[in-house]
């Protein structure tokens, strides 16, 4: 097991490496710079400033030194922001958007499984036909169409949730988590639907009635394990789908969390911490990636064996 | 049974190939069904948008500002007195456009490169599968915020980078398609015959594999209508004075309170044709996974 | 009072389609302590019957229609779903045809074995664990304890099939449903099933429903058999009385088909068509260091108008030597001479010339044809592309090659699907004598057939083979099948040849252990002929 993860890991190593290389001379052959947005600034001044942050040096030395600094944690000072560092602005939004991540995975995984696997019992009747209609809105409508709509609802009209801000006033976490959650449950609910169908028609399950067990425990004990495979191997790409979302959800809401930062700095031309983000926020999927991976196979004891330490 | 060979054919009882078969359960299907006309609908109406549509589309009324529906303007007007009916009608055929376009490219990169991989084998396939690996794990949505913000917004670039985006999966299910066709027995039996690799792809694997990329491409348009709606809406996708659904629903969002139609409409036309594409390609899975009865 | 009585039962499928009768009024009975055997083919509602009693078909689209289903007096059909649950697994146990998939992959076998221990009887988790390890030894699994801790997939499908007989025991049940539990095994394997079946029926004093396609194999444990076909039973008696005296035409039918006789060398010239020499398959699968040594340093001739039978059991590698001569597998070390030219050697055109003078007829007839060209496709194909005919001709050709084969004309344009697996194996044996080859290599052609249908298939191919001139390589697993067909035979055994002589030589004279162990698994109802 602990090799397959070595293993995996490295091979996540060129990928980030693709990233970061890309991502920086990707903003930098964009047409324009950090201040030039600025008020007018003094060219003296100007030239200090670049030499500074670096920007005076030739494109390629910037680079490696660039990466001299990430292997140290380092992530660089912010161009938008004087004074406060990358890392720093990172980690005071990372709590935010994880929190709200949470909850939006929690939502997305209880009211997905149980609509998929309730629809999966009774296929073709009611109890199919309504999640799956909820869930195919749910698919078909942007989270920044579900948004304004939450948010007339229930914001305006009904006036029972708050619509901006997160933590301050109780309650004003549930419609930035529903609205970024939706999307996800409805996919969730197909996925375990037809994982679920799947499984159900598999011989062993006609095994598991002929030894008269239950039906309840023929779904619990049998089924699920392998009905919900996919819905595990599906976490890895919702992580990173989730974070996409955020930024939206973060912007409407706004909420002060990573997505917002990063849309902000894109705007900027913040390098540093467009740089930052983004290597940040890779990192991050690859590595959810991996777990997800090492999860869904470890799940399913055929392949376990290939995880290692096999017999 | 001496019935000359020029009878042969003239005898001969029709037979229902596949197609047919799947066409059959298609048509019961009532979703998919509704889900087809409206998208016929809705290519149609954009198709002919320019003659059609009731207002020209540069045409604004400052004084008349933003008014709900009335007889005039069927679905009322935006805070520049444009009619929302004609700006929905062209941003249609950007939306539609976007969709069918970047899908298109999605379809002719995946496919060919998964048939290549799938087919050939061995080394070739195990270096494109690395390379789409990679690619798979770089986390896309990033690269696109950025490539926008960076190059401008470019519809051509917009085309290309949502392409790149959908290949990958279409690549994966050709290849997968392709290398079980190729262990199918019938193939061997082609192989056995004597054909030529070209032929056989042609022939007996392409027709075969048709089935999951008909049903993903049908998916796939809808999830790239999702993003570029999603790009517009973040102000890094089509920008005025050109016009799409997803930049109609952004300005719609900002005065949902005063003026809900500005949200509600747009909202209505890209989610209905999102529904239309989903049930039919549902309604499309579910009739070409039976692939004819085994005894 | 007989264990259980069943008394016109009739069941029905509604769908979409329309109603289908899948039996239609079948009375049978099984003593206690005996065997009752349930004979068809595929249709014949064999299945159906005994699912239906348990409340195991789903129930739409299933229906029963009537009749009634005595279980120790107790009317089973009237039981509500909870009365059935509580039977099922503790009085009537079942097991089924395939043990690679009747076993939940995601549970140790312990945990699967110990369920209906702990569900119908209150017992604590540590006493069920040690009845279950008595069960597993007594079903003869060598080392039970690791195996509780084990998985399904790490087992092979005899042992598989022993521990769902453990599990289907383990409550000791008054009745045991065993559906085809041995259809699925090899040759060898089937053997050993079948004894330790008949063994623990006799142990235990439980009676036996055995639901089974082949008269032969049930012969030797039955004490009564029914015969069923299309939905309705057509005979029933006891094993000696039906094979000695059948009274319905379909019994007939049955017994006919069962392979019998032994082939007459005959017309074998001293040429050999083609000679092998050192031939090596290996295969080298993902993430392992181990090849698999599919066909490893096999030389054998065949001789001109000789039918030569390959015999062997699942991985013994006859598949993978018939394509390796085919090319279609790709040979590692080695030489194939046909007609005196290496056709290891050859690529491009010279490779397709040869292509057309030797065929494949493969086992899954569904699998072996593009399913989306009709009839007329699928046969104009090789004679376009090796000439054998123009586009003139191309109609008269076909015709008389349907006519070889015994298809009706008239469904010249019909697709794969719409044909029964008989007749799509008839395209397919067409389509291999399009290019009137020189040799041909029948894989497994009859297996995947119904009794009935393979007897007609066997004959076709004897007459074919006389009619082209064709030198054949007749690949099976069945023992019975080859003695018929075949004019000498070649036993292979994990990748090597271990004997070879005439029909006669091998099956009355086996020189290797394996091969008198093949022998001895042959049910005595193909012996006996």
């Amino acid at each position: 097991m602990l090799r397959f993860i070595l293993i995996r890991l490295l091979q996540a190593l060129p990928v980030i490496l693709v990233v970061i290389t890309a991502t920086f001379f990707l903003v930098r052959s964009a047409p324009g710079g950090p201040f030039d947005q600025e008020k007018v600034v003094i060219p003296e001044v100007k030239r200090a400033l670049e030499a500074q942050y670096r920007l005076d040096l030739p494109l390629h030395e910037q680079y490696f030194a660039y990466l001299g600094d990430l292997a140290q944690g380092d992530l660089g000072p912010s161009f938008k922001y004087p004074g406060r560092s990358v890392n720093e602005i990172l980690f005071s939004g990372l709590p935010v958007t994880a929190e709200l991540g949470l909850y939006a995975l929690l939502i997305a995984l209880s009211i997905g499984v149980l609509a998929g696997v309730l629809a999966s019992l009774r296929p073709n009747t009611v109890q199919d036909y309504i999640p799956m209609s909820l869930a195919m809105i749910g698919i078909c409508m942007p989270s920044f169409l579900l948004e304004p709509l939450l948010v007339l609802v229930f914001g305006i009209w009904l006036d029972w949730l708050p619509i901006t801000g997160w933590g301050d006033i109780p309650g004003d976490k549930i419609l930035p988590s529903i609205t970024l959650g939706a999307a996800y449950a409805a996919y969730i609910a197909r996925l375990s639907r037809a994982g679920m169908l799947e499984i159900l028609s598999q011989d062993y399950i006609r095994t598991a009635r002929a030894k008269g067990l239950s039906e309840f425990r023929v779904v619990t004990k049998h089924a699920l394990r392998g009905g919900l495979i996919p819905v595990v191997a599906f976490l890895g790409p919702a992580f990173a789908g989730l974070l996409a979302g955020s930024f939206v959800v973060e912007t409407i809401f706004q909420i002060p969390g990573l997505g917002r930062f990063y849309v902000q700095a894109a705007f900027n031309r913040d390098y540093t911490m467009i740089l930052g983000t983004t290597v940040f926020l890779s990192t991050l999927i690859v590595f959810f990636n991996i777990v997800s991976d090492v999860v869904a196979a470890w799940l399913n004891p055929r392949l376990r064996g290939q995880l290692g330490g096999g017999r | 049974m001496t019935t000359s060979a020029a009878d042969l054919l003239a005898n001969a009882e029709q037979g229902s190939s596949l197609w047919q078969d799947a066409w059959l359960r298609l048509r019961k299907n009532k979703l998919a069904v509704f889900g087809g006309a409206v998208l016929l609908f809705m290519i149609v109406i954009a198709l002919l948008t320019p003659w059609i549509a009731p207002y020209s589309y540069e045409t604004q009324n400052l004084d008349l500002g933003a008014t709900p529906p009335s007889a005039a303007h069927w679905l009322g007007t935006d805070i520049f007195g444009r009619d929302v009916l004609t700006q929905i009608m062209y941003g249609g055929r950007i939306s539609l456009a976007v969709g069918f376009v970047a899908t298109a490219v999605a379809l002719l990169i995946g496919v060919t490169w998964g048939a290549i991989a799938g087919y050939v084998g061995g080394r070739v396939d195990a270096i494109m599968m690395r390379l789409m690996d990679i690619l798979y794990a770089l986390p896309f949505m990033i690269f696109i915020v950025l490539l926008m913000v960076v190059f401008g917004r470019n519809i051509l670039l917009l085309f290309l980078a949502i392409g790149a985006v959908e290949w990958l999966t279409m690549a994966r299910i050709m290849r997968s398609q392709v290398q079980s066709l190729r262990q199918q027995e019938f193939v061997e039996a082609a192989v056995s015959l004597g054909l030529s690799p070209a032929t056989i792809i042609r022939r007996h694997v392409v027709p075969n594999a048709l089935g999951p990329i008909i049903v993903y491409t049908t998916l796939t348009i809808p999830s790239v209508m999702l993003l570029e709606a999603f790009l517009s809406f973040l102000g890094l996708g089509i920008q005025p004075p050109a016009t799409s659904w997803g930049l109609l629903i952004s300005y719609g969002a900002e005065t949902m309170e005063e003026y809900p139609w500005l949200l509600i409409f747009p909202g209505s036309a890209l989610t209905l044709t999102l529904f239309s594409l989903n049930f039919l390609g549902d309604g499309l899975r579910d009739a070409l996974d039976v692939r004819g009865s085994k005894d | 009072m007989a264990l259980l009585e069943v008394d016109n039962l009739a069941v029905s499928f509604v769908t979409r389609n329309g109603t289908h009768q899948a039996v239609k009024g079948v009375s049978f009975s099984v003593e206690e302590q005996q065997i009752t055997a349930i004979i068809g083919e595929s249709g014949s509602g064999k299945s159906v019957s005994c699912y239906a009693m348990l409340g195991l078909i789903p129930s739409p689209p299933g229906r029963i229609d009537g009749g009634t289903a005595l279980f120790d007096g107790q009317e089973l059909l009237a039981l509500s779903e909870k009365e059935l649950r509580e039977i099922r697994g503790r009085d009537i146990a079942m097991i089924f045809q395939d043990p690679m998939t009747c076993l939940n992959p995601f549970m140790t076998i312990g945990e699967q074995l110990i369920e209906p221990l702990m569900v119908h009887k209150a017992v604590s988790r540590v006493q069920a664990k040690t009845r279950a390890i008595e069960l597993l030894e007594e079903v003869g699994i060598r080392s039970p304890a690791s195996t509780f801790n084990s998985y399904p997939h790490e087992f092979s499908g005899g042992m598989r099939q022993r521990v769902m007989i453990a599990m289907a025991l383990i409550n000791e049940p008054r009745l045991l449903i065993a559906d085809e539990p041995t259809t699925a095994l090899d040759v060898t394997i089937q053997a050993q099933i079948l004894e330790l079946i008949a063994e623990l029926q006799r142990k235990r004093n439980i009676g036996v429903l055995f639901i089974s396609h082949d008269l032969a194999v049930v012969a030797d444990i039955a004490d009564q058999i029914v015969v069923m076909e299309q939905g309705e039973m057509v005979e029933r008696g006891h094993p000696q009385q039906l094979f000695s005296n059948p009274q319905h035409p379909y019994t007939r039918k049955l017994l006919n088909a069962i392979p019998s006789g032994q082939r007459e060398a005959e017309r074998v010239s001293p040429n050999a068509l083609i000679t092998v020499k050192g031939l090596r398959t290996w295969f080298h699968p993902q993430g392992s260091d181990e090849p698999v040594k599919a066909v490893d340093d096999v030389s054998l001739d065949i001789y001109r108008g000789e039918v030569l039978g390959l015999v062997g059991e699942s991985g013994s590698g006859k598949s993978t030597l018939g394509r390796s001569l085919l090319r279609l597998a790709p040979v590692t070390e080695g030489s194939v001479h046909f007609d005196g030219t290496d056709v290891t050697a050859l690529e491009g055109n010279p490779l397709k010339d040869f292509r057309r003078r030797m065929q494949m007829i493969f086992q899954d007839p569904f699998a072996s044809l593009n399913p989306r060209m009709t009839v007329y496709d699928t046969l104009a194909e090789p004679l376009l592309l090796h000439g054998i005919c123009d586009r003139k001709g191309l109609d008269g050709a076909i015709a008389k090659l349907m006519d070889d084969v015994g298809l009706a004309r008239h469904f010249i344009r019909k697709y794969p699907h719409e044909f029964s697996g008989g007749q799509r194996q008839r395209i397919a044996i067409g389509r291999a004598l399009a290019t009137k080859p020189e040799f041909i290599v029948a894989d497994e052609p009859v297996s995947a057939l119904d009794v009935t249908i393979q007897a007609q298939i066997l004959d076709l191919l004897e007459a074919l083979g006389g009619e082209y001139g064709l030198t054949m390589l007749f690949v099976s697993h069945d023992m019975a099948v080859i003695r018929r067909i075949a004019d000498r035979v070649l036993v292979m055994y994990r990748g090597k040849l271990i004997e070879s002589g005439t029909t006669a030589a091998v099956f009355e004279n086996p020189q290797a252990d394996y091969t008198r162990s093949l022998l001895a698994s042959i049910p005595s109802g193909h012996v006996a002929a």
